[in-house]
Order: structure tokens, then sequence, then C-alpha cells
């Protein structure tokens, strides 16, 4: 499935614009420890996380994710937002939990 | 790739998480367009990141030198801050002296020094109390031995 449908089936909005939004997404990843989820994480995984800093964008570029996904309303820095955009990273935000965006996920059959 | 050989050079800034990740990022671009082995350039990145995040938060910044030739990268990078105390401690996954801010941001898991020896084929630190530290990463492109 790519970013910007699941984006519209999680009501997400995409605070990157158009940039990398025809990623494919190839699994979630949820996780806030910034070295973890760059050792464990799978590629094409859309990455969940609450950290809004721009190292969010380093550390998925080095592991190759599809997308950043804010759960529960949380508005990244406009630095950040910056960033991403430059790095094709879509970052997503919506009012769901971590919880919720992975069982909408699953129901999309990813 | 021919017989060429690549050096580059990166400055580190100190405490400047905006810019931390930006040297490792940069250098995997170019490995990416060498047409390495993308399970080789994924060692080469985490290792490099975590040693660039590591100067950043505890090295008062510092240096990024890297040799890129036909069959492997070289990862120096070298600060001149507080050295590492126990670097057997250090080198156990969990263990950290980072502080509660540095957690906050989700560093300081005490993984960087443990992912650099996972991921690195080669990994070599020389520290020194109130002199500084200086960690070289060997990632070979084609699979030793």
């Amino acid at each position: 499935m790519k970013v910007a449908e699941l984006a519209a089936r999680l009501g997400a909005r995409i605070l990157t614009g158009e940039n990398g939004t025809d990623r494919e997404i190839k699994g979630v990843y949820c996780c806030d420890l910034l070295s973890w989820v760059m050792s464990h994480a799978d590629k094409g995984s859309a990455w969940i996380t609450v950290h809004t800093h721009m190292n969010i964008v380093a550390v998925a570029v080095l592991a190759e994710l599809s997308c950043i996904i804010l759960p529960e309303g949380i508005d990244a820095e406009e630095a950040t937002i910056r960033k991403a955009a430059e790095e094709n990273i879509p970052i997503l935000s919506t009012g769901h939990t971590a919880y919720e965006i992975c069982c909408i996920a699953h129901d999309c059959g990813i | 790739m021919a017989k060429s050989r690549m050096d580059l050079h990166y400055e580190i800034p100190a405490d400047d998480f905006a810019r931390a990740g930006e040297a490792s990022s940069s250098v995997k671009k170019i490995l990416v367009q060498l047409g390495i082995d993308p399970v080789r350039i994924k060692k080469a990145a985490i290792s490099m990141y975590e040693a660039e995040i590591n100067a950043v938060i505890h090295g008062g910044g510092g240096n990024a030198e890297v040799t890129i030739d036909a069959d492997k990268i070289v990862i120096r990078i070298i600060d001149s801050g507080p050295g590492i105390e126990d670097l057997e401690l250090a080198m156990q996954e969990g263990y950290t002296t980072a502080t509660d801010e540095i957690r906050e941001m989700g560093f300081g898991a005490g993984m960087g020094l443990p992912n650099m020896k996972r991921y690195a084929d080669e990994l070599d630190i020389q520290t020194e109390k109130g002199k500084g530290t200086v960690v070289t990463i060997v990632v070979y492109f084609h699979q030793q031995g």
C-alpha cells in the first residue's frame, strides 16, 4: 500500500506535502529508541514514533523507512518537516494511538 | 568501482542534534551511488551514525574522516571529549552515561557501541580520559573469508 493510501485510511494529515507519498509501505514498526529502530526496523516500514526532532529524519533515511507516523495528534517541528520533505520521507500526523494505527494498517493488509 | 579512492571529511558539530546524522546520511548516499551491496551499506551507515551521535552527545563534537576504496570503507570519528571512562562497561548493551534530557530524545539507550560492534567488520576504539576518543570502523564490501 502507498503512503498516501494509508494516510487516507488513518484520516492523517500529511505534514510534508506530496513528496514521497507514492512510496510503498512494506510493514509497520513502532518504537521510540532510535538506535533500536535503526538496527531492527525492516526497510520500507512505516515508523510510528512520538519523537518530532530532526533526527527522526536521519534515522528514517538510514533505515530506508517509507514514512514516519506521529500518533495522538502530535505535530512535528517545522525544521523536521522541511528536512523530511527534502529527503522524501513523508510525515503523517493522526489522532489515532499507536495501537490503533497498527490495527488499521493490519486491516489494510500491511 | 575502479582503483579510485575517495577521501571525505565532515565536521561533527557539538550538541547539534538537528545536524547529527548528516555525515552518515551523506556517506550512505555516496555508497548507494557507487552501487555497493545494500547489506554492506546498512552496516556502514548504522555503525557510522552511532559513532557520529556519540561524538555529538558525549564527545563535544569532532570530525569524521572517511576513506572509500574498491573493497572497503574506513570511517574514523575523532573527538576531543572526555574519553570513555570504562570501555568494557560502555560496550555492554544498556549501559549509558547519557542525561535524562538526551534519553527523552530517544538517544542514550546504551546501544551505540554495541550496535557499532555488531555492524562493523572491524572496530577499534582508542580513548584517553580527558583527551578524547577515536573510533575506527571498517566495513568490507565483499564477504570476508
